[in-house]
C-alpha cells in the first residue's frame, strides 16, 4: 500500500529532475545551436494624454528584453518606462513619451530593444484617451444600457403574442432561436480568436479560447443537468440570458473600444447595429416561458441579465481594455452559446414530439434559417 | 462585431449619419472625446524639443570615443626609404565585435582595428603607405583604398583579399591629394559595408609641389604652423540598420546618434575651421551637411585648392563622396550653433549636432 504513491510521486520527481540537467547542462551546444534570444512585444493600450502618448507594452522575450529607444513618427524621442530596466517575460510595463501628437492624424512608433529589432505600433487616428470621469462614466452607461437592455426588453414585449402560437408557431420560434445561436456562436467565436490574435503569443491566445469554450459549455451543462434533466421553462430562459449577456459583454467591448480609439462615429454606428440585432434575443429568451406564468420581475430579471453586461463591456472597452482578458470572456460566452444550443435543441425535439413531429420539418428548417438571415441582415450593418 | 478599427471604415460611416442618431439619445458632452485642444508645439527638452536618443552611449566598453576620432588623426610608422621617400607603415586588423551603436543598442559589427569608422589613415602627397592587413574573422575581407594606384593593390575580390586567418600587405603611393576614405570591398558589398569596415584616407598636398597656391597647401599640411591655426575635425556620416531590413535606424556623424548634439562640439571663434566630411550612409542614395547661421567654401573630394563651391550652407553627397568644408565664426556672436543632415528624416534618426562658439 505504502509503496503505490511512492510510484506517483517517483516519475514527477524524475521529470522534474530530467529537466533540470537539460537546462543546466545546454545538451544543444554539441549540436551548434546556440538559441539566440527571442523577442516580441506586444502593445497591450494606447493612451493619448494631453500632450502624452503612453503605451502598455507586454514583453515576450525568451530573456529578459531592454527597451533601449523609441521612435515617433521617425523620430527619436525622450521617454521614461515604469517600472525601469529590462522586462522579464509576460511582465509589463509604461512607456511614457512626452510627443506632441496632432488630433486626427495618424501615428507610427517604433519601439527599439537593445538588439536593434523594433516593435512598431500605428495609431489610427489620434484622439485624447476618454479619461474616467463620473459623467463619462455615465454616458457610457446610457450606451451600455441602450444597446443591451433596451432591444433585449423590446424583444420580451413579443411574449403575449407567443402565448397565442400553437404548437407548429411554437416549433417556428425555437428554431428561430436556434438559428440566432448559431450565428452569435459563430460570431463569437471569430470575435474571441481575433483578440486572442492581438494578445501576447505567449497565451496562446486561440487555444485558450477554445480550451476556456469547452470548459465552460461543460461547466454550464453539467450544472443545468444536475437535476437530472434538461433545463426549461425559466431555468432554460435563465440560460439563455447568461450566454446572450456574455455575448453582450462583448458587444459592449467593441462599442466601448471604438470610442476609447476616437472612432465615435463608428462606435455610434455599433450602437445602432447591435440595438437591431439584440431585438430578436429578446424574443428567443421569452420562448421558453411560454408554458408558464412568468411575474414582471422574472421579465426583468432576465432583461438584465442578458442586457446588463454590455453596459459592464462598455465600460471596460473605454477604460481598461485588454486583449487577452477580451478573449477570455469571448471564450466563457461560445461554451455558454454552445450550451443553450444543446438545450433549446433539446426543447424543440420534446416540442416536436408532443405535438406528434420530429424536429426536422419545413417549419424548423424556416425558423432556423430566418434566425440567421435575421442576424446576418442586421450585422451587415456593423461589419465593414 | 468589430474591433477593427481603421480610418478607411471611418469614412465609410459618415454617409450613415449614425452618430447623429445617438445624439439624440446621449448628453452630447458625457461621449466628448476632447476636452482640450491639441497643438503641436515641442515640449522644453535639452535637446531638440524632446526629439533624441534617450541615455549615453559607454564609450570605454565600445574602446572608442566619437569625440577623439574628430581630431585622431594616424600617421602611421613613419620611416626614410633609401630613395629619400617617407614611408608611412600601418597595421590594419578586421575584428568581429559587438559595439554600442546607440545608447542601450547593440550591433553585432565588423570592425578595421575595433572601431567604426577605422583609423584615420593620414599622410602628405607623394609618401610611400604599406598597410600589414591580418583578417582575424570569420568572413573573407579587403581593404579597397580611394586613390589612385595599380590594379594589383586594388583591394577587390580576387585582388589582395585576405581569407580568414590570413594576412595580405597593400603598397602604393599616396596620391592625389584630397579626402579620402578605405573600406572593405568582399562580397556582398552592402554587408560588409554598413557592418562597418569604413575609414577615412586622408592625403595633405605636399606644398612644394604647388607653388601657385604654397599657402593653402601649406594650411592643409598637418604639424605646419599654418596648419595649427586650424581646427580640423573628421566627420564621417554613417549609419545602422539594425534590424536588417536594409533601411537605417540610426544616422550620426563618426557612429553615435546625437553625440554632438547631447554634448556641442567646442570651437574657438577666433580659429578658422575645416572639416573632412565624408558620407559612407548605406541604403540611402545621398546625405547632406548643413551649418547654421553660416555658410562654407567646399572642396568636392578635396583634390583642389581653390574651392569648387564657394559659399554654401548645404551641401549633398553621395554614398563615397567626400569633400572638405571651410568656414570661420569670427564674426559670430558666441552659442550654439547646430548642423545636420538637411535631410529631416536623418536628422531625427541621430545626425544631429552643434558647435558651441566660445570667444
Ligand atoms: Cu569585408
Amino acid at each position: 500500500m505504502k509503496k503505490t504513491w511512492l510510484w506517483a510521486v517517483l516519475p514527477l520527481v524524475a521529470l522534474v529532475t530530467s529537466i533540470i540537467i537539460f537546462l543546466s547542462t545546454n545538451p544543444l551546444s554539441p549540436l551548434g545551436i546556440s538559441a539566440p534570444p527571442l523577442e516580441n512585444l506586444t502593445i497591450e493600450r494606447t493612451v493619448l494624454g494631453d500632450r502624452a502618448i503612453s503605451l502598455l507594452v507586454r514583453a515576450e522575450g525568451s530573456e529578459p528584453m531592454q527597451i533601449a529607444q523609441v521612435q515617433v513618427d521617425g523620430s527619436y524621442w525622450t521617454f521614461t518606462q515604469k517600472p525601469p530596466g529590462a522586462l522579464p517575460r509576460l511582465s509589463t510595463a509604461w512607456i511614457d513619451l512626452p510627443y506632441p501628437w496632432v488630433e486626427g492624424e495618424t501615428h507610427h512608433l517604433n519601439l527599439i530593444t537593445n538588439t536593434g529589432v523594433g516593435f512598431e505600433h500605428t495609431i489610427d487616428v489620434a484622439v485624447a484617451t476618454p479619461q474616467f470621469s463620473l459623467s463619462r462614466l455615465w454616458g457610457f452607461t446610457l450606451l451600455g444600457l441602450y444597446v443591451g437592455v433596451v432591444p433585449v426588453g423590446l424583444g420580451m414585449l413579443f411574449y403575449p403574442s407567443l402565448k397565442t402560437l400553437g404548437g407548429e408557431g411554437m416549433k417556428f420560434i425555437l428554431a428561430l432561436t436556434l438559428g440566432m445561436l448559431a450565428f452569435l456562436l459563430l460570431d463569437t467565436l471569430e470575435e474571441g480568436l481575433k483578440l486572442a490574435n492581438s494578445a501576447a503569443n505567449a497565451f496562446a491566445g486561440s487555444i485558450l479560447v477554445w480550451a476556456i469554450a469547452a470548459i465552460s459549455f461543460l461547466t454550464i451543462l453539467t450544472i443545468g443537468r444536475s437535476r437530472g434533466k434538461a433545463p426549461e421553462g425559466q431555468s432554460l430562459s435563465t440560460y439563455l440570458s447568461f450566454s446572450i449577456g456574455i455575448h453582450n459583454l462583448g458587444e459592449g467591448l467593441a462599442i466601448g473600444t471604438a470610442f476609447a480609439v476616437g472612432e465615435a462615429a463608428l462606435g455610434s454606428l455599433l450602437v445602432v447595429g447591435f440595438t437591431l440585432h439584440n431585438l430578436t434575443e429578446g424574443i428567443g429568451i421569452a420562448a421558453p416561458l411560454v408554458k408558464s406564468k412568468p411575474t414582471f420581475i422574472t421579465f426583468l430579471g432576465l432583461t438584465a441579465l442578458a442586457g446588463l453586461p454590455a453596459v459592464l463591456g462598455t465600460w471596460l472597452g473605454v477604460f481598461a481594455f485588454s486583449p487577452h482578458w477580451a478573449a477570455i470572456f469571448m471564450g466563457i460566452g461560445v461554451g455558454a452559446i454552445l450550451q443553450v444550443i444543446v438545450e433549446v435543441g433539446s426543447y424543440l425535439a420534446r416540442t416536436a414530439s408532443k405535438i406528434g413531429g420530429t424536429w426536422l420539418s419545413k417549419i424548423s428548417l424556416a425558423g432556423f434559417s430566418a434566425g440567421l438571415i435575421v442576424m446576418y441582415g442586421t450585422a451587415l450593418l456593423v461589419n465593414f | 462585431m468589430t474591433f477593427d478599427v481603421s480610418r478607411r471604415s471611418l469614412l465609410g460611416m459618415g454617409l450613415l449619419g449614425g452618430g447623429n442618431i445617438l445624439g439624440k439619445f446621449l448628453p452630447s458632452k458625457a461621449l466628448a472625446q476632447n476636452p482640450k485642444q491639441h497643438d503641436n508645439h515641442f515640449t522644453s527638452s535639452a535637446v531638440h524639443g524632446g526629439s533624441t536618443t534617450v541615455g549615453d552611449v559607454d564609450n570605454d566598453r565600445n574602446g572608442f570615443n566619437p569625440r577623439d576620432i574628430l581630431t585622431d588623426w594616424d600617421g602611421g610608422k613613419v620611416s626614410q626609404l633609401p630613395n629619400g621617400q617617407t614611408l608611412r607603415e600601418y597595421d590594419i586588423a578586421v575584428e568581429e565585435r559587438e559595439i554600442e551603436i546607440a545608447p542601450g543598442v547593440f550591433y553585432p559589427a565588423w570592425t578595421y582595428n575595433g572601431r567604426v569608422p577605422g583609423s584615420t589613415i593620414r599622410v602628405t602627397e607623394g609618401d610611400r603607405v604599406k598597410i600589414n592587413f591580418r583578417n582575424k574573422s570569420l568572413h573573407p575581407h579587403t581593404i579597397h583604398f580611394h586613390g589612385i594606384h595599380s590594379a594589383r593593390q586594388d583591394g577587390v575580390p580576387g585582388t589582395l583579399e585576405a581569407m580568414p586567418g590570413e594576412e595580405v600587405v597593400y603598397e602604393f603611393d599616396a596620391k592625389p591629394f584630397g579626402c579620402h576614405l578605405y573600406h572593405c570591398h568582399s562580397a556582398p558589398f552592402k554587408r560588409h559595408l554598413h557592418k562597418g569596415l569604413y575609414g577615412a584616407f586622408i592625403i595633405d598636398p605636399d606644398p612644394k609641389r604647388h607653388p601657385e597656391a604654397e599657402q593653402q597647401a601649406r594650411s592643409r599640411l598637418l604639424g605646419s604652423s599654418e596648419n595649427k591655426q586650424w581646427q580640423e575635425f573628421l566627420m564621417v556620416m554613417n549609419a545602422f540598420d539594425t534590424n536588417f531590413d536594409e533601411e537605417n535606424e540610426f544616422y550620426a556623424v563618426n557612429t553615435i546618434p546625437h553625440e554632438f548634439m547631447k554634448r556641442p562640439l567646442r570651437i574657438e571663434r577666433d580659429r578658422p575651421v575645416r572639416v573632412y566630411l565624408i558620407n559612407v550612409t548605406e541604403f540611402d542614395p545621398v546625405n547632406s551637411f548643413h551649418l547654421h547661421g553660416n555658410f562654407f567654401d567646399y572642396y568636392d573630394s578635396g583634390t583642389t585648392l581653390t574651392p569648387t563651391l564657394r559659399t554654401i550652407d548645404t551641401v549633398m553627397q553621395c554614398q563615397g563622396q567626400r569633400g572638405i568644408l571651410e568656414f570661420s565664426f569670427k564674426e559670430h556672436a558666441p552659442g550654439q550653433y547646430m548642423f545636420h543632415a538637411h535631410q529631416s528624416e536623418f536628422l531625427e534618426l541621430g545626425w544631429m549636432s552643434a558647435f558651441e562658439v566660445v570667444a
